[in-house]
């Protein structure tokens, strides 16, 4: 490493080369209180408008993030993308975290994620509701959830407890490998693909996820998966 | 025997044709020149069934199909489940540039990510424009 850089990366903190990628659709009344929540510890966040047809760009703005606006609705896979395309222009940043809008992901999950790419040899660290009791997570949604991770073992190699966990934490390697194509909810099951595809060094955190009223209430259907499905393979 | 077995034939290898098109990669002037040749015969047959509607008929006859407008409906359904799978395609294909050309232009609007200052300055950050809300996002006027 060279001096300059690593006397960069001495005097600048994890938390400011960390960009927090915040996809966001109509969730006007929340992402304010998320993203002031989130800004008291990670200064660098960008919200992608994916179109929103309420106030939630300004809303995101007046907590504090930065917002890049999708001229028109394309999806939370696009969005994440191009939040990614965002974050990575900035040449001071070393990790990418992709982080929900709705208020479910903890903050200090994230820095336990980002943490651990900066001390351990890893690419990416995903996020997972199963490895403690933390989260309440509904039968229903348990039993479809635990489905799709064995058939992503199956189809992708790659060994995760959790499937479509939203908290995610990407260094600059996984960020430029994982290029997603999926504009839709598949893009979950896409990047688990190109993490085995890549050979990515991966591993997973065991996070909280709060579902409130709020967040079931807009929360993915169970009928989501079928059309998951059908994103996946009937290309 | 089935008297049905030569129409059944045919459908199968029609379908299977369809599906070899809808496999192999497009190249596109191929692609465009064998739908505009379909296009015509499909007129030059709708042409003959008009002014000899008996003929229809007699070639459903020929290949064990009780009624001529039995083989238009055959044939209408090959050539619509064609019609979509090449629809679908091409679909596809223009959301992903609309993606790209939507993502190029979101980050035009974007400020630089090293503008970004710490603290709750807003200064050198553009305000977002109010979306109208029967639009779908900011347009320069």
């Amino acid at each position: 490493m060279l001096r300059a850089q690593r006397e960069s990366a001495i005097t600048t903190s994890i938390e400011e080369r960390t960009w927090l990628v915040v996809p966001l659709y109509n969730e006007a009344a929340v992402v304010r209180s998320v993203i002031e929540e989130a800004r008291t510890t990670f200064p660098k966040i960008v919200c992608i408008d994916d179109g929103s047809t309420d106030a939630s760009a300004e809303e995101a703005y007046a907590g504090g993030a930065v917002v890049v606006r999708h001229p028109i609705n394309l999806g939370q896979g696009a969005a994440l993308q191009t939040g990614l395309d965002y974050a990575m222009r900035d040449s001071q940043a070393d990790y990418f975290v992709t982080f929900d809008s709705d208020g479910q992901h903890q903050t200090s999950d994230a820095l336990a994620m980002v943490q651990r790419l900066d001390t351990e040899p890893l690419d990416i660290v995903v996020g997972s509701r199963f490895l403690d009791d933390r989260t309440d997570v509904g039968a229903v949604k348990q039993i479809v959830l635990k489905t799709a991770i064995q058939f992503e073992r199956l189809s992708t190699g790659v060994k995760l407890t959790d499937a479509h966990n939203g908290l995610r934490a990407l260094n600059r390697t996984a960020a430029g490998a994982i290029r997603i194509t999926q504009n839709r909810m598949a893009h979950a099951s896409e990047i688990v693909q190109k993490m085995g595809r890549a050979n990515l060094r991966y591993a997973e955190q065991p996070v909280h996820i709060v579902y409130t009223d709020y967040s079931r209430a807009k929360g993915q259907s169970v009928w989501n998966l079928v059309n998951i499905l059908n994103d996946l393979f009937l290309k | 025997m089935d008297s049905q077995l030569v129409i059944k034939i045919i459908l199968i290898v029609l379908c299977a044709i369809l599906a070899l098109f809808v496999l192999l990669p497009g190249r596109g002037s191929r692609h465009v020149a064998i739908r505009r040749l379909t296009m015509l015969i499909l007129f030059a047959i709708a042409v003959v069934a008009i002014v000899f509607p008996n003929v229809t008929t007699a070639i459903a006859h020929l290949i064990g199909i009780g009624r001529g407008a039995d083989l238009l409906l055959y044939g209408l359904i090959i050539v619509f489940v064609g019609n979509s799978l090449i629809v679908q395609r091409r679909h596809r294909q223009l959301e992903e540039q609309i993606t790209t050309l939507a993502r190029r232009i979101a980050l035009i609007e974007a400020p630089e990510p090293a503008e970004r200052i710490n603290g709750t300055s807003h200064a050198g950050r553009e305000r977002p424009q109010q979306a109208p809300a029967d639009q779908a996002g900011p347009v320069d006027k």
